[in-house]
């Protein structure tokens, strides 16, 4: 096999690999059903999904004799960035009570989200 | 000129790392472009150095290596283990929980790293912060043993923080 077969072979299945994660992180979307748990899925969509994804598209380049390596910045600001609206949307969802009450911590007094003066919006979205 | 070097250089490291960026943006390696993406690595940390009071206190680049790799093992490893879960339990047998994690950290940039990384493996998020940030809220997708899941942060990631940023 010339290299030129292997790496059109191994972007196939890097490509293969990326599009069935974020496939199964789609269904994971559709499937669960309340907010907490929905938002695990896009978590697996933006590492080895979207990973699986640049990667192929780093080994065509590389095939094609044109080296690129803008990709692994794409996953720097990825990896960097997904945790933060993440982190986001978990506190909004926490702040509206649009999900199961957490437990208290062990150690301080309440979770920075709950500690607000403002009285908890009602959950039905009625509420600016 | 001691004094110099540290007024032009706040943060030698972000230097290195901005030009890094900048030939990678450029997409090609070329005298031109790293001398450009050093000034702009000059330039840049010189302007907000008001916003970086605190040298970090020397860094463990090996540790930092291994704790990178045992992190990406991690996210490819739940990775297949949350996609099997998406696949195969039924919405009525899942068993979402959540965990709180009592901090031994106490270094902000520390426990933003500890709760990026919660994030990044699948099957686990860190929704919140105690208000003295003494614990971190994590919330699970599926576990059979809550308290498990959280000695395994503790141990794989929080003690391997520890030793980095000490």
């Amino acid at each position: 096999m010339s290299p030129d077969m292997i790496g059109t072979y191994a972007t196939a299945i890097c490509l293969l690999i990326g599009s069935g994660f974020v496939i199964v992180g789609v269904i994971g979307l559709l499937k669960f059903n309340d907010p907490m748990t929905r938002l695990h899925a896009p978590t697996k969509v933006g590492t080895v999904g979207i990973g699986m994804l640049l990667l192929a598209s780093m080994i065509h380049s590389f095939t094609l004799g044109q080296t690129s390596l803008h990709e692994l910045l794409i996953m720097a600001f990825l990896f960097v960035t997904a945790p933060v609206s993440a982190n986001f949307i978990a506190k909004v969802g926490i702040h509206r009570r649009a999900c199961d009450t957490p437990p208290k911590p062990s150690d301080d007094t309440t979770w920075s989200t709950l500690d607000s003066p403002d009285p908890a919006p009602a959950a039905d979205g009625k509420q600016a | 000129m001691k004094r110099l070097y540290h007024w032009l250089l706040p943060h030698p490291l972000l230097t290195l790392l901005l030009a890094l960026v900048w030939i990678l943006l450029q997409n090609e390696l070329s005298a031109g472009m790293a001398v450009f993406g050093l000034i702009l690595g000059i330039i840049i940390p010189r302007g907000t150095a008001i916003w970086w009071p605190d040298q970090p206190k020397g860094l463990h680049l090996g540790k930092m290596a291994s704790y990178t790799l045992v992190v990406l093992w991690d996210i490819l490893v739940a990775n297949i283990e949350v996609a099997w879960i998406v696949l195969t339990v039924p919405n009525a047998k899942l068993k979402p929980a959540w965990i709180v994690i009592p901090l031994d950290l106490r270094m902000p940039e520390a426990i933003t790293v500890l709760a990026g990384t919660i994030t990044l493996t699948p099957g686990t998020v860190s929704a919140d912060l105690s208000d003295q940030g003494r614990c971190l809220l994590v919330h699970v997708l599926h576990t059979d043993d809550p308290d498990a899941v959280r000695d395994d942060i503790k141990s794989r990631y929080e003690s391997r923080l520890m030793e980095i940023f000490t």
